[in-house]
């Protein structure tokens, strides 16, 4: 078990590490000049240049690279260019908008597609449970962005029960922050809840088969009776995995969704930071995507022991 | 067990390629920038045009932006989206432009004198003003701030347009002396943007952060990625604005700022970025404000030696090939003004040129067959702003309805399309609106510029208006104006509109948008 553990540890810290590489390369090969778009057409060629020096961009790129990872263990990913304000409280500042945006979504959708999902496996063979199915598969094909802006037209625009976006800090207003958070929630959860609830519905489906299962009911349980005393334990596997899944996802789906509502959250630092082509900025932004994706993994593989005993023998 | 942590690792580095793709697409489309952001205008705040609509209260007007600044320090950062901001509210100048007359006025300066040789200017400052930090502005500051211009403090190409000055001296709190090497008449113009901005000799240690000035505003806070708050200068020297408190709200996106503006979560759209949506407004519950800017949308044409289009007849061709009035109809749903120069009827030199290249197919294939360039490849380079795109398919295909073949490509603005097309001259045409205030020298006069024009009697002519008197400018500018457009350096396509939608309760909206400030001292709810 301990073995594993210590396995599954090194693959993440390698896979941060291989991750950093990829997304300094990246940011290498992207066209533009960092510090010719930072200072504009109006900028003096040695105004460019000492901005260069300035900032390290004409060293040798590997020191540039260890010099930036050097910033990301302690935390410091430097400044920006242009505004030369530190970027390492920006992105807590928007982390933690994008936080309440992923958490709230999940929350929503693991609401919704439980009852959901286990129903439709129950009643698979009866036309609830058809029809739920048919609408959780449109549900899977609607892009978040797209459910982002027909809420905006109709509960925004048209109804305006809500505002069509922005943000403000929950402890500074809490009912501007419920009606501001319920659109992008809704909006990125409805999805989610969708996928969510068709991988509960086959899990269920599947453990509804298993032999232990039918003794169950053999013994006198209904079916509902024998799924909650027995079965769910052994559908939540394979659930747990795809929520793993899922909450990357919903992390990169919340960089468009924040677009669409107008929320300062990571998102939307990521994509104002590639146009100004603030290169650490982007770095970090995705660094820290990267590790949340990573960790999230990790946590799931940790899970998997802790909920099915088998996995821990089995190698 | 090792396949599945192999997926979801595999999974994990698609969602991050996920996240750099969409972050460039996204970037790519985005709305906002600076050449689509016409200037504010110049209701000048000192000339008491406006804030008079029943004397100050304590509202807040939100005022909605596209393009938010990326720092608050406009001599070492350029674009349109700082000055827009602090210039005319934060900082004041000594000379402002009137925006009624067009004509130079006084702000900070009371009065100036010029010298019979037009080389010593000797200003006249206000008494009394102070800066936001409470210390006294005198003409020492001024003479900080003019010659701060010209050290290495100013990183903005822009700071040339002081090159002329040769040295400036404070002769007492209230008298600033400015000698110039030679007479120039765009000095004084050159006093009203934002290299003539007044600062505190104490107060420039973090100009990006900490923004010191006389102006009718303060600065208070910016929320980075949505909001900047300003307040009352409760010390302004001149008339108190009205409304206390005023926030900028930026918005990456059109349709998020128009739905802003639908929703009441903001009382002012400050540049309508797409004209058809204009429609949604014309409900009778929003006023509307139309008006010319300083944004010439210019087909600049690459005529370095080797290019196709270094060829004078194939230019002209492109000029008469170009329907401008359907054109614009067609990607600006007919909003703007068709200059065919490059100088905005809010210009003392404005001519209409419009007849210089009237649209006659015939005649452009006339002059392709002489170029001997039917079935020519042209590489239309855009960059991915909307009016560049919406105009570029327009462009397209008249160009190729007369026989040319147009290759068109959109470059991610400002990054790539800076790289390819405006550093590498990589293209032989492409669409961008310049929107500074009387450029035509800066964008025809210069060879090495990406338009690639900058003729030696071009640039002669440009010399003689600005030394000559003021009466011979004019004639010199249209002169100037007449020979750029003849030698087809470009083609001019039209002149953006200002496009402001509003509460129909306030007032002071600048009509023209000629000034590279959005002047809010001047708004009022009435």
């Amino acid at each position: 078990m301990l073995l594993r553990l210590l396995h599954r540890l090194m693959v993440l810290v390698l896979s941060v590490l291989a991750a950093s590489v990829v997304v300094f390369a990246f940011m290498r090969v992207l066209p533009g000049d960092p510090a010719r778009v930072a200072l504009g057409i109006n900028a003096s060629d040695a105004a460019v240049a000492q901005l260069r020096e300035q900032f390290g961009l004409d060293r040798p790129v590997v020191v540039q690279y260890l010099d930036w990872v050097r910033g990301l263990i302690t935390f410091d990913p430097g400044i920006e260019f242009v505004s030369r304000a530190p970027i390492g409280p920006q992105i807590a500042d928007r982390l933690q908008v994008t936080l309440w945006l992923v958490v709230c979504a999940m929350i929503l959708a693991l609401v919704l597609a439980l009852p959901v999902g286990i129903w439709m496996a129950v009643r698979h063979r009866h036309w609830d449970g058809v029809l739920l199915s048919a609408l959780s598969q449109v549900g899977v094909a609607v892009p978040a962005f797209l459910a982002g802006i027909v809420l905006i037209s109709v509960f925004a625009v048209r109804l305006r029960w809500v505002p069509s976006g922005g943000w403000v800090v929950p402890a500074e207003d809490p009912a501007g922050f419920v009606k501001r958070l319920a659109l992008p929630v809704i909006s990125l959860s409805l999805v989610q809840a969708a996928v969510l609830a068709r991988y509960i519905r086959s899990a269920v489906l599947d453990v509804l088969r298993e032999d232990f299962l039918r003794t169950a009911r053999a013994k006198g349980l209904r079916p509902m009776q024998a799924l909650v005393r027995h079965g769910l334990r052994n559908a939540a596997v394979p659930v747990v995995t795809v929520l793993g899944l899922q909450l990357a996802t919903l992390l990169i789906g919340a960089v468009v969704i924040e677009r669409v509502f107008v929320i300062p959250g990571l998102g939307s630092l990521l994509l104002d930071s590639v146009a100004k082509r603030e290169l650490l900025t982007v770095q970090a932004v995705v660094m820290v995507l990267v590790v949340a994706v990573l960790v999230i993994n990790f946590v799931v593989d940790v899970l998997y022991l802790v909920i099915d005993p088998r996995l821990r023998t089995a190698r | 067990m090792t396949t599945s942590t192999k997926t979801r690792s595999r999974a994990g580095v698609a969602a991050l390629a996920t996240a750099v793709l969409l972050a460039g697409c996204s970037a790519g489309s985005g709305t906002s920038s600076d050449p689509t952001t016409p200037d504010g205008d110049g209701a000048t705040s000192s000339g008491g045009t406006g804030g008079d609509a029943g004397g100050p209260s304590d509202e807040t007007v939100r005022v909605g932006l596209v393009a938010e600044p990326a720092s608050l320090d406009f001599t070492t950062t350029d674009g349109a989206a700082i000055p827009q901001l602090l210039l005319d509210n934060v900082y004041e100048t000594l000379v402002t432009v009137d925006q009624e007359s067009g004509e130079i006025v006084g702000a900070l300066a009371e009065e100036w004198e010029v010298s019979d040789d037009r080389l010593t200017y000797t200003f006249t400052l206000k008494d009394g003003v102070t800066f936001s930090d409470g210390s006294d502005f005198t003409a020492e500051d001024a003479q900080f701030s003019l010659e701060r211009v010209s050290t290495d403090a100013w990183t903005t190409s822009l700071k040339a347009q002081l090159d002329v000055v040769e040295s400036v001296e404070a002769q007492d709190d209230t008298t600033l002396v400015v000698t110039l090497t030679e007479p120039s008449n765009s000095f004084l113009y050159a006093l009203t943007t934002r290299v003539g901005a007044m600062f505190d000799t104490e107060g420039t240690d973090d100009l990006a952060n900490t923004p010191i000035g006389t102006g009718p505003y303060t600065f208070v806070s910016w929320d980075r990625g949505s909001r900047i708050v300003l307040e009352r200068n409760e010390d302004y020297h001149g008339d108190a604005p009205y409304f206390g408190t005023v926030e900028m709200h930026y918005f990456r996106d059109a349709n998020a700022l128009n739905n802003a503006m639908l929703t009441d979560a903001i009382d002012v759209v400050s540049t309508v970025q797409a004209p058809e949506s204009l429609a949604e407004f014309e409900t009778g519950d929003y006023q509307i404000v139309e008006g010319t800017t300083n944004g010439e949308v210019v087909l600049s044409m690459n005529q370095q030696e080797g290019a196709p289009l270094a060829d004078l007849a194939l230019r002209q061709a492109v000029r008469h090939a170009i329907d401008h009035q359907s054109l614009m109809d067609t990607c600006w749903a007919g909003r703007g003004t068709l200059i065919g120069s490059m100088v905005p009827p809010t210009d003392p030199w404005y001519e209409d040129r419009t007849g210089d290249y009237p649209f006659d197919q015939d005649k452009a294939r006339a002059l392709i067959a002489e170029a001997g360039a039917e079935g020519e490849t042209l590489r239309l380079r855009i960059p991915t702003l909307p009016y560049a795109v919406a105009c570029g398919t327009v462009v397209e295909s008249m160009l190729e309805e007369v026989g040319l073949q147009v290759e068109v490509d959109e470059l991610e603005f400002p990054s790539a399309w800076l790289e390819t097309v405006f550093t590498n001259k990589d293209f032989d045409m492409s669409i961008v609106a310049h929107v500074e205030p009387r450029d035509m020298g800066n964008v025809f006069g210069n060879p090495e510029y990406y338009t690639t024009y900058g003729t030696d009697q071009i640039r002669a002519l440009l010399d003689e208006a600005d030394t000559a008197s003021e009466e011979e400018q004019v004639a010199k500018m249209k002169e100037a104006a007449a020979l750029i457009s003849e030698d087809a350096a470009a083609d001019f396509l039209f002149l953006l509109p200002n496009l402001m939608v509003a509460d129909p309760d306030i007032t002071g909206l600048p009509e023209n948008a000629i000034k590279e400030s959005f002047p809010l001292a001047a708004l009022a709810r009435g």
